[in-house]
């Protein structure tokens, strides 16, 4: 493995909390929640009605013939790739000043991928015949998409991959992007994940096998992460996008730096294909590698930003890998779940948490948990229920991810 | 019956939907690839959206020959004779 260090110097979001970076993360620190009720007429049978969609409709920001040869999945990809490129300094360069295309590259992620375009041809097909579905439906649908589209719009390609490993696959795209530049294959990578999949067809199959929750409270109360009262997960939309660097060249360019990437561990549970295991020995397994990779001492982690959906088991399995891997410390980091503001984006989930993750490192700020009124005695952790402060000087903190199939990602940020 | 100005019209209507070129510069001798910017899988679409709104059918095969906007108003005033 070569030595070299890997920094982030470039983030971008389009969440159900905001459209861009600024937005997202004063909705976040204040405690604002994007869930919404689905008013749409295709909502009325569902079991479920709410859900956490983007803040900024994503065709009201992006070039009309563009956004329409795009899936939805795409477009919020598109938008958040884009303030990354723009805020790490590389939109404004003049043609030739910027990065070696050959040396760039995009790991950008989706759980599902164009599932609603998919699904829309289908109903064309159907409808009105096969002559009516789009030429266009491949190239939107396909799950790569997001990753393909990033690659053409800022000439990156030293490759464009996409992760795919459920929720934990917005996260997998970083812990890629981070290999890829120590292997040095790229200086500079474009990682996130996206999701766009509040469809019937999704909600009603979620919800059918017990994963949503089917509150029907005040839809920014539903999501609530390690309270007694979770009873499962919101469906949220978004991507989020950050521009990971080898040190080196980031030092070169002069760039502003937000964090070094320390170490990312990915593991699998082999336990079931939906269910955590209940001892969380997989994530276990990767937040331990994840430190161990980055020469972090447990104790210098004062901040994570958990998976935490707001269901049952999960929630308490992530507790459960938190005491393992920081022992006597677990109960002195701050543990935020910021999917109870956004609900869970799936395979975005992971990049726009650890945009979250970056800024709170950069900020020395941890959002809050929202909606915490009674927190399960099963979870023995210092749950941030308001913003809190995080201590100054050099501090870690731990993006966590886990995902259907049993996939694990977490991934560990030092402060610059 | 349709003039062939009306066609054009209504035609360059979809252009524009599709690949977002001004209706003013979709005029009779525009080529669509060279002059236009409309790529083969926007011609698919131009042409399926044309055959809806003129009531007419056009062959995958025939697509190739409809090389300038006067090709496809012809083609259209063709089919609806």
């Amino acid at each position: 493995m070569s030595s070299k260090r890997v920094v982030v110097t470039g983030l971008g979001v389009t969440s159900p909390v905001g459209g861009d970076v600024p937005s997202t993360w004063d909705a976040l620190v204040n405690g604002r929640s994007g869930v919404r009720p689905l008013t749409q007429d295709w909502a009325e049978t569902l079991p479920v009605r709410i859900a956490g969609t983007a803040a900024v409709e994503p065709t009201d920001v992006l070039e009309r013939v563009k956004a329409r040869r795009w899936d939805r999945s795409t477009q919020l990809a598109m938008i958040a790739a884009t303030e990354a490129w723009s805020d790490a300094g590389f939109a404004d360069l003049a043609e030739g000043d910027g990065p070696d295309g050959d040396r760039v590259g995009v790991a950008f992620a989706s759980g599902i991928g164009g599932v609603t375009t998919l699904l829309a041809n289908y109903d064309a097909l159907l409808e009105k015949g096969p002559r009516r579905v789009s030429p266009l439906a491949v190239p939107m649908l396909m799950p790569n998409a997001p990753a393909a589209s990033v690659s053409l719009a800022f000439g990156a390609r030293a490759f464009a991959s996409t992760p795919v490993s459920a929720c934990a696959s917005g996260n997998e795209a970083i812990s890629l992007a981070l290999d890829q530049i120590r292997l040095g294959r790229a200086d500079v990578v474009v990682a996130g994940g996206t999701e766009a999949a509040i469809h019937p067809l999704n909600i009603a199959a979620f919800a059918n096998m017990m994963a949503l929750s089917k509150s029907t409270n005040d839809p920014t109360t539903v999501s609530r992460p390690w309270d007694t009262g979770r009873d499962g997960f919101v469906l949220g939309e978004g991507a989020g996008a950050l521009v990971l660097e080898s040190e080196e060249h980031a030092l070169a360019r002069g760039a502003r730096i937000y964090a070094v990437v320390m170490g990312a561990g990915v593991t699998a549970d082999s336990h079931d294909i939906a269910q955590p295991d209940p001892e969380g020995r997989g994530g276990t397994r990767a937040i331990a590698r994840a430190l161990h990779e980055g020469e972090v001492d447990p104790t210098d982690v004062v901040h994570v930003n958990a998976h935490a959906t707001s269901t049952p088991l999960g929630d308490i399995a992530e507790g459960l890998m938190l005491h393992a891997t920081l022992g006597a410390h677990a109960t002195d980091v701050v543990v935020t779940s910021t999917k109870s503001m956004t609900g869970h984006l799936l395979g975005g989930a992971g990049a726009v948490e650890a945009v979250a993750t970056v800024m709170a490192l950069h900020h020395r700020t941890s959002p809050p948990t929202i909606n915490l009124d009674d927190q399960d005695p099963a979870v023995d952790l210092d749950i941030a229920t308001k913003a809190r402060d995080l201590p100054m000087g050099d501090i870690v903190a731990v993006n966590n991810s886990f995902g259907f199939g049993g996939a694990n990602v977490a991934v560990a940020f030092g402060s610059v | 019956m349709a003039t062939t100005e009306e066609i054009r019209t209504d035609l360059a209507e979809i252009v524009n939907e599709v690949a977002g070129v001004d209706t003013d510069d979709v005029q009779l001798d525009k080529s669509f690839v060279d002059d236009l910017d409309v790529d083969s899988l926007s011609m698919v679409e131009v042409v399926v959206a044309a055959e809806e709104k003129f009531g007419v059918s056009i062959p995958d095969d025939e697509v190739k020959n409809l090389k300038t906007v006067g090709d496809a108003v012809a083609y259209i005033e063709r089919a609806q004779a």
